[in-house]
Order: structure tokens, then sequence, then C-alpha cells
């Protein structure tokens, strides 16, 4: 339970600083460091069964079927990182507290951050490989947000966007990595995968999983050739690019190389993968990051060096590497998120992070200046500081990779040791020399609170540094025997070895970077130099955006080829598609056994005349007689109706009719506002020859498909049905679902959660429908009156609609519509209510009462009707949703699943006995949702006629029909 | 029987082809409308044709073959109150449409000839 609650809080941290106001800075903080505090405390909790060596693990169920569960698993390396994950989010809350301005979002920024926070521990206590990936994904989204926080940026959009694609890439890799994994050794969960290691390397498809891992961990941190992302990530605010960028997320690659190490390290293929492209970076990324211009830019470069370095270690792959590994990850934490946070303050206190303006900084910002050449004396390897234990391993590593003979891993990181010191002299020449004059700002140290994590990690840098065995030892233990378990080397923390090899290499890189430095300042001007030298041509993000445009391009060109913006055609294929790929795909069709045919009843051959004639009449006429396609169209519809009640179903007969009803009506208020097509004003013709060839080829593929059809019917009809779950339907309707009529039981009981999205469906078109008229404006020659509501010499065509209902030609249909009102609303309640056992139901008892009041407004117009009537469709809506969805829920209060039908006898003075089912509930949801969605589509299409009335300056002389001003239906 | 509704979703199935490929958006609201009463009417036949035996069941011991099969008049009813809520979709597709461009062909704009 500690486990789950360590990985909910974040979240549920995430969602509560979404709900925060825009300028609730200090309550965001506070929450922010409330969340970090318990999850710090719970860590705190796990402690000594951590130092017990104790593997924690929490399982629940996710996917059974699949033989997946959501495990959380918690050794000394999850520990670790979860502390550090956790110890770094505090500080960096802190930080941002004070760095964020008050004119940004913060709600947004705290809950993206925690969001992110939960994402990190979520992927270092999975359990799982494939829930770990989830994990991973969440944190490449989440950094996408972060680096995109301010999204009026370009360079923001840019590089956010370039950070996700490569990120998520690689975790799709990864994930097919994991799968690979997963077959191999039978399971995804890692206490498995960890023990199968030895299968694993000998499989023949260990090379495939290798590199699909690999490319997952090595674009995730950032790792040569795809490191291009992390510069570009810089855009993000400093907090994130402390949180994130160095010491957290870029961290989950390199994590996850270590947790796999025991299942996949020890061939020659891992290291050469990981080694030789964590060497790579490294160099590249020290080399690099001298030129740089930019604090945060020069800060992005290293972190990607440093990554390299911590993946050569991994990919040397030795115990002792490992261990050195894991101490540099933590190290490189320490100084490098205190770092960026100093350069986020020296660019929040002076107005610029450009190191060719800044200089001088010592006099103004004395403090933050110490503080950080401290830390860049660790980031440098300065002895007495932590960054100095972990490089010292790291050189004494490279010595006894090569053997002997070998020695260019060392010359590489004695190279890389001279770089980097040159790129830390060259950070912290901003605090010498005069003071600038033409900065931004003035700068003023910051305030004590935003300084304090800086000065809190510097301690840290310090601590450990000079006191490496009581300080970090225990930790680096912990993390180090939960991965390397037996192999565990000896080692021995002290910042004192004896003169050796790798002391002398240290010194070697310390005086050789100073001198670098010095000459590359003073006979190459390094402060004003605008290349990289010699790999100035080696650029990663150019390389993205290229492939990135040629995909475009590449996409363009396949969808002119392919594609077509013309609906015509579309359609054509479509149903051509659909004449011949199920004849391309049946096989041999089974043994024709006839059954007994019904015989043939005259009427029912003479209906179907009247329905078909009807069918083919509305489709020759729907160009140009729009109402008469519309009635015949309808004709067909009742026919269908009457072939429902022909053939035993009642239910459908009922519910055709009525959709029958209500579609007429809808589309007879559309056609008001379609373009007049009379036939002898049509416009140009086209050449005949091209009518007549595109006029049978659609005839063709119409009669095609519908001999087709009309082919496979047949052909089902006259084979035997099949068993069927019919039975149980039939069988159980009654007596399991209290129900005679098995349809609507169907319905509202068997397949209710179907229903419940049905009616879920109609209430998203329904307002679908509303939200598109609000913005509907009618094409200029339909916004008028039609003509024939204008014939002068027609005295109704002086009177609103409520006039003529109420004293005009329409007076006795009025009289007679409105009486009937109270009697179609009783016939609404009559079959409802007898809807579940017979024919009836919500469905059909919903769209009766529409009708009802759908008759009232075609009397008399819709401002008559809704100065009387108050319908609130929206509330029909709602209300009717929550009715079914509370039914449905109600099901749990008694310890049933969701939506199972509970059934009541209750003994009602002059009713008696009635029987009432918690269907019937969710059956009068049905129902409220139906008049809800019909009133309000229709109502929404209705109002159209009053609000293209009201246009300005448009028919002023003709009366218009609604003067009273618009309600909200 | 059986071969009069066989010819009878064919008919209109044909008709409704003919309508969708035409270039009005009338046409196709119509031609979708005869569209969907054949493929219910053809759903609604899986369930084979049965005259005069309702799936209402009286008492609990019933023989479930003297009843018509429930299941594809469920799926149907369903069917028919979404094709109403799609149709309604369409109609102020249309409309909408019609008042955006200025035509009611379905590309949106008239074919140059």
């Amino acid at each position: 339970m500690l486990l789950a609650a360590l990985l909910l809080i974040p979240f549920l941290g995430s969602l509560f600083a979404a709900l925060m106001p825009q300028d609730a800075r200090n309550r965001e903080s506070w929450l922010a460091i409330g969340v970090t505090l318990s999850g710090l405390a719970i860590g705190g909790l796990l402690f000594p069964q951590m130092a017990a060596g104790e593997v924690l693990r929490a399982e629940f169920a996710w996917l059974p079927a699949q033989g997946l569960a959501f495990v959380l698993r918690v050794d000394g390396l999850a520990w670790v990182f979860t502390m550090l994950i956790l110890t770094l989010g505090l500080l960096v809350v802190l930080y941002a507290r004070y760095y964020m301005s008050s004119d940004d979002p913060v709600p947004r920024f705290f809950s993206f951050l925690l969001a992110f926070m939960g994402s990190m521990l979520g992927v270092v206590l999975s359990g799982n490989l494939v829930q770990l990936v989830v994990f991973w994904e969440l944190t490449s989204l989440t950094s996408f947000l972060l680096i995109g926080y301010w999204h009026h940026r370009a360079d923001a959009r840019r590089g956010a966007r370039m950070a996700f694609t490569v990120t998520a890439t690689g975790g799709l890799c990864l994930l097919a990595g994991v799968l690979v994994i997963g077959h191999i050794a039978g399971s995804y969960d890692l206490d498995a995968v960890l023990a199968a290691g030895d299968r694993i390397r000998s499989h023949d498809l260990y090379l495939a999983a290798l590199v699909l891992v690999a490319l997952g961990a090595l674009t995730k941190s950032a790792q040569f050739p795809f490191h291009f992302w992390l510069p570009h990530a810089m855009a993000a605010p400093t907090p994130v690019s402390s949180y994130l960028h160095s010491a957290t997320m870029v961290k989950a690659g390199v994590f996850l190389l270590v947790r796999l190490w025991p299942a996949l390290a020890g061939t020659p293929e891992w290291t050469w993968i990981i080694g030789g492209a964590g060497a790579c970076t490294m160099l590249i990324g020290a080399f690099i990051a001298i030129f740089q211009h930019d604090l945060k830019g020069l800060l992005a470069y290293s972190t990607i060096s440093h990554l390299g370095l911590i993946t050569v270690l991994i990919g040397i792959g030795t115990p002792l590497a490992i261990v050195a590994a894991i101490f540099h990850i933590l190290n490189h934490a320490t100084f490098k998120a205190s770092l960026f946070m100093a350069a986020g303050i020296i660019d929040h206190e002076s107005g610029t992070r450009d190191l060719r303006v800044l200089r001088g900084l010592r006099h103004t910002l004395p403090i933050t200046a110490t503080l950080a050449i401290v830390a860049s004396a660790a980031m440098a390897g300065v002895p007495l500081l932590n960054g100095f234990l972990s490089k010292e391993m790291f050189f004494a590593e490279t010595i006894h990779v090569g053997g002997n003979s070998n020695w260019w891993m060392s010359y590489a990181a004695v190279a890389m040791g001279m770089f980097s010191v040159a790129y830390s002299l060259r950070f912290i020449s901003v605090f010498f020399g005069a003071p600038a004059q033409n900065l931004p700002r003035d700068p003023h140290e910051p305030p004590r609170w935003m300084r304090f994590p800086v000065e809190l990690l510097v301690l840290a840098c310090l601590v450990v540094g000079i006191a490496p065995g009581v300080s970090i030892g225990p930790l680096l233990h912990l993390a180090a025997t939960a991965t390397l378990g037996e192999a565990t080397p000896a080692y021995n923390l002290a910042v004192w070895h004896g003169f050796n090899l790798p002391l002398l290499m240290s010194l070697f890189a310390l005086g050789g970077g100073v001198l670098l430095y010095l000459v590359l300042r003073i006979y190459f001007g390094l402060q004003q130099r605008d290349r990289v030298p010699l790999i100035h041509r080696l650029s990663g993000a150019q390389a993205y955006e290229t492939v990135m445009a040629q995909i475009a391009r590449g996409s363009e060109w396949l969808l002119q080829r392919l594609g077509t913006q013309k609906l015509q055609p579309q359609l054509l294929f479509l149903m051509l598609g659909l004449l011949t790929v199920p004849l391309l795909l049946a096989g041999q069709p089974p043994a024709w056994t006839r059954i007994p045919q019904q015989d043939i009843d005259p009427l029912f051959a003479a209906l179907w005349l009247i329905g078909a004639g009807c069918a083919l009449a509305g489709a020759w006429m729907a160009k140009y007689h729009r109402l008469a396609a519309l009635m015949l169209i309808g004709g067909t519809g009742i026919v269908t109706a009457a072939t429902f009640l022909w053939l035993s179903a009642p239910d459908l007969a009922l519910t055709q009719l009525m959709v029958e009803t209500v579609t007429t009506v809808l589309i007879l208020l559309g056609l008001r506002w379609l373009p007049p097509r009379i036939e002898s004003m049509a416009g140009p013709k086209q050449p005949l020859w091209r009518l007549w060839g595109r006029r049978s080829r659609d005839l063709a593929l119409a009669v095609g498909g519908g001999l087709a059809l009309a082919a496979l019917t047949y052909a089902v009809l006259v084979h035997p049905a099949s068993d069927t779950i019919a039975d149980f339907f039939l069988l159980n309707a009654l007596s399991g679902g209290g129900g005679s009529n098995v349809v609507n039981v169907l319905l509202v009981d068997f397949r209710s959660f179907d229903t419940l999205g049905e009616i879920s469906v109609l209430a998203i078109v329904a307002l679908t429908v509303y939200a598109l008229l609000r913005r509907f404006r009618p094409a200029p020659e339909s916004a008028s009156i039609p003509p024939q509501q204008r014939f002068q010499a027609d005295p109704a065509s002086r009177q609103t609609p409520a006039e003529q209902a109420n004293s005009g030609y329409l007076l006795v249909p009025g009289i007679y519509l409105r009486l009937l009102l109270p009697f179609m609303g009783v016939i609404a309640v009559y079959f409802f209510m007898r809807g579940h056992n017979l024919p009836g139901g919500g469905f059909v008892a919903g769209l009766i009462f529409a009708v009802a009041i759908l008759v009232q407004y075609m009397l008399a117009g819709t401002t008559w009707v809704e100065s009387h009537i108050h319908l609130r469709s929206h509330r029909w809506l709602s209300a009717g949703l929550l009715l079914a969805c509370l039914t449905g829920l109600g099901a749990w209060w008694f310890g049933h699943p969701f939506l199972t039908t509970h059934t009541a006898h209750l003994d009602w003075p002059l009713l008696g006995e009635l029987h009432l089912p918690s269907a019937f509930l969710f059956d009068l949801g049905v129902f409220t949702v139906v008049v809800g969605t019909t009133m309000l589509m229709l109502v929404a299409l209705a109002h159209q006629s009053l609000r293209a009335h009201r246009q300005p300056g448009k028919d002023a002389e003709v009366e218009i029909p609604g003067t009273v001003t618009e309600r909200t239906f | 029987m059986e071969l009069i509704l066989a010819i009878a979703i064919g008919v209109v199935f044909g008709a409704g082809i003919w309508l969708i490929l035409r270039p009005r958006t009338f046409q196709l609201i119509t031609g979708l409308l005869l569209m969907s009463y054949a493929v219910n009417l053809f759903i609604f036949a899986m369930g084979r044709l049965w005259v005069g035996k309702p799936p209402i069941t009286p008492t609990p011991d019933i023989d479930p073959s003297q009843f018509a099969d429930p299941l594809p008049q469920g799926l149907v009813l369903t069917a028919i109150v979404i094709g109403f809520a799609t149709t309604a979709l369409y109609l102020v597709m249309m409309i909408g449409a019609r008042g955006l461009t200025g035509s009611d062909h379905v590309d949106g704009r008239e074919p140059r000839s």
C-alpha cells in the first residue's frame, strides 16, 4: 500500500495543482512541497527494509489474461533513484517558486512537474517491463509539455517537438525490445527477466533485443547520435532543465541500462554498442560544450558528455564500473542541478545568459558566484569534491578495459577530462573580470530561498567529496548490491588512494584543461567564436530537420498520388471495395441445403412493390424535387416498419415508425436552407457523353451492389439457422430479467451497457448539432423569408404562426392538436410503462413524447410554444444520462457488477402488486435522453429561422415572426 | 417471402448506392437513409423470418424454437436510433456546409465544367 501511495501521490497532486487558480503561486508550491515531502517520508519508512536487502513488491491485476500484472517493486537501486527524484524534486519546487514569474500560468507548470515526478517514479518503481515502458513514455510526454511550457515561443515549441519525437520514438523501440525480452524470458516480470540473463544472452534474438533496448536508452539519455534534442530542450524554464534534463529524466536511460545489466550485459555486443555510443558522446559533448555561448547550452552539452561517461562505464560492464556509474549518476545529479539553478539565477538577475556579455558577476552576486565555482570545480573533477571521486573511478576502469596494450580508452578519458576542465573554466569566467555595464538588468543576489537549493546541493558536493565513506557510502552500497547481487566487488570510497595512475591522469587532465582553455582563449578567440571547430558540420539537429522535412514531403507526394479531395470518387471506390473484397475473400460456398420457405403472401408482395417503387422513384426525384423525394423515401420507411411488424418484431416497427416521423420533420426543417434547384434553370450542361458515361457507371455499380446484397440475403434465408444465443435470452428474459418482452429486456438488462453507450452517443450528437448550429450562418439567398410566405394576397402571410393558429386559418386544427397534447402524453406513458412486458419502452415512448411537443411547434411556431412551455432540453439530456448511470452504479451498492438489474415487488393500493425492476429506472433514463436529444436537435434547427430573420438590414419590410428575444433552448 | 424480402433489400440498397454517388448533399442524405433501411432489414433477416411469433414470452417455461430471434431485433433497434442520430448530424453538416461554402455540392464547390 505504501508503494502504491508513493506512486499515486504525485499524480493526485498534479490533478489538484491543475485545478488551482492562475495566480496561486504560493499554494501551488506548498502543495508540491507537501507531495514531495510525503514521498520522502514514505521513502524514509522503507529504508530499514532496504538496508536489510529486502525487495518489496506490490502486485495489482492489470491484464491477467495476458499475464500482465501491475507490479511495483523496490530494491536498493530503485530506492536510491526514488530518493534522488524526490529530493531534487523538492529543491526544484522551492527554486521554481521564486523563478517563475507572476505572469506565468503556474498551475500548469506545477501540474506538469508533479505528473512528471509521478511518471519518473513509475519508471524506477516498475516491476514489470511493459509497465515500465508506459511510464517511460509518460515521462517523454510530460517532458514535452514542460519544454513547451512557454508555448508562445517558437523555439520552445520546436524544442518540445524535437525532444518528444526523438524520445518517444526511442520509447517505441524500447517497447519492441521489451517484447522481445519478454518473449525470450517468458515473462515481463522484472525478477523473472533478471534471473533469465543467461538464456537471454545465448538466444538468437539477443542482438535484436539489445539494439532495441539500446535505442530506447540512448535516445532518452541524449547519447550520440541522438544527443541533439537536449540542447534544444533548454528552451524549457530553468527549473525544468535542472530537474528533467540534468538530474532525472535523462538519467532514465542509464538507469534502464543499469537495471537490465544482469539480463543483457557481459557480451562484446553490449560493450561495443553501449560503450561505443558513450565514448563518442562523451568526447563530442565535452568538445562542443567549450564553444557554447549560452550558459544553459554549455551545461546541456556538458550534461550530454557526463551522460556519455556514465554510458561508457555501463558499457565497460564490469561490476566495479557499474558501481562507478551509479556513483557518477548521483554526483552528476548533485552538481549539475545546482549549476543549472545557478545559471537560472544569473539569467533571472541579469536578464541574459550570453557568455559573451556576462562578466564580473562576483561583484554583484558574491554568494552565488562562490557556490557556482565550487559546483563547477566538482564538474571539472577537482579533488575534495564529489566529481573527482567518480571520475577517478572512471579513469581506473578505462585503464583496466584495454589491458596492457590498448590505451585508447584511457586517452579518450583524459581528453574528456581536459575538455571538462576547459568548459568549467569557461562557465566560471562569467564571475571574473570587470563588471559588465551593458546587461539588460542590474544583477542582485536572489531571494534567500531561491539560493537555498543551490547551497544545499553544493554542500552535498563538498561532504561527499571530503567524506565519501560516511555520506554516500551506504546509499551506493544499497544500489550496487541490488544490481550486482553476489558480484558486488570490494571497493574503497576514499579520497586518497596513494599516488597511482588514475591520480596522475586526473592531474594531467586538470593541467591540460587549464592550458587548453588559455590557449583557446588567447589564440583562438574562444569568447567570440561562432562555430565549433572541426565538427561543426556534425549537426544532429540539421539531420533531424532534414528527415522530418523529407517525411512531410513524402507523405504529401503519396497523398497527391493516392488520395483525392473529392468525395464521389472516394465513395465510388468504397462501394467497389464493398462489392469485390468479400467476393475475393469468400471461399467455397457451403452446401446448398434448402429449408422449407414461408409461403408468399400477395399482400406482402404488394407492400414491397410499393416500398421498392418508392425507393426507386425517390432516387429519381432527389435532385430536382426534394420534397417529393423525401415523402417517397418516407414511404419506403413505412413499408420497412410494416415489414418489421409482419415479421414478428413489433418493437422495431414502433421505433421505425416514430423515427421516420421525426427524421422527416428534421429534414423538412433543413430543406429550407438548400439552394433552389429547378430543372428548367439548371446551369450549363456537361457534355452528354460524359454525363451518361458517369451515370451508366454508377448505375452498373448500384445494380451490382443491389444484386449482391439480394443474393446474399436470399442465400442466408434459405439456410437453416445455426445455434445462437437467442435461446438464452428467450429462456431467461422472464425469469432473470423480470419482463416478458425479450427485446426490451435485452436492451435495458442483458445488454444495458450497450444501451448506455448508445444514449451517450445520442446525447453527444445532440450537443454537436446544437454547437454546430450556434455557429451556423445561412447562405445569403436563403436567409430571407421564402417567396411562398410573402404572397401578399394571402392574409396568412401577414400573421405570425401563433396568430394563424389562435385566430387564423389554423384555428380548428390548433384546437384539436392542443387538445391532443395531454392524450399523447398519456400514450407515451402507456408505451413506456408496458415496455418491459409488451412492445414499447423508453425509446418509443421518448419519441412519442417528442412528437407530441413537436406538433405544437409545427402548429403555433417556435415563439409561441416557447413562451408557454419551458422545455430545457439540455437538462433532460443530463438528467437522463445521470439517471441511467446512477442506476448502473446502484448495483455496486448491493455488491453486484455494474448495471445488474434488481427487481422489487411493491404492493400499491388500487394498483395491486407492481413489480419494479431497476431496469425500469434505466429505461426512464433512456426515455429522458431520447426526449432531450430529439427536442434539442429539432428546436436548434427551428431556431435558425428566427435567427436568420434577425440579421440587420435584411427584409425590413417583411413582418418578422419572432421578435421575442431568443431563449436558451 | 424470403425471395420478396431479398429482392426488396437489393432494390433499396441499389437505390441507396446510386444516390450516394450523386453530387448533391441532399441526394447523399437520402441515399444514406435508403441504405440504412436496407442494412437494417438485412441484419434483421439474419434471424430468419418468423410470422406471428414475436419474442414475447408469456411464461418462463417456453419452447425457444417457437419465438422469433430477439437478438437481431435488439441490434436493429439500436441501429435505428443511432441511424436517426447520424442522419441529424449529416443534415446539420449539409446545411452548415451550404451556409459556409455557398454550394450544395458534396465537395463544397461547384465542379468545373
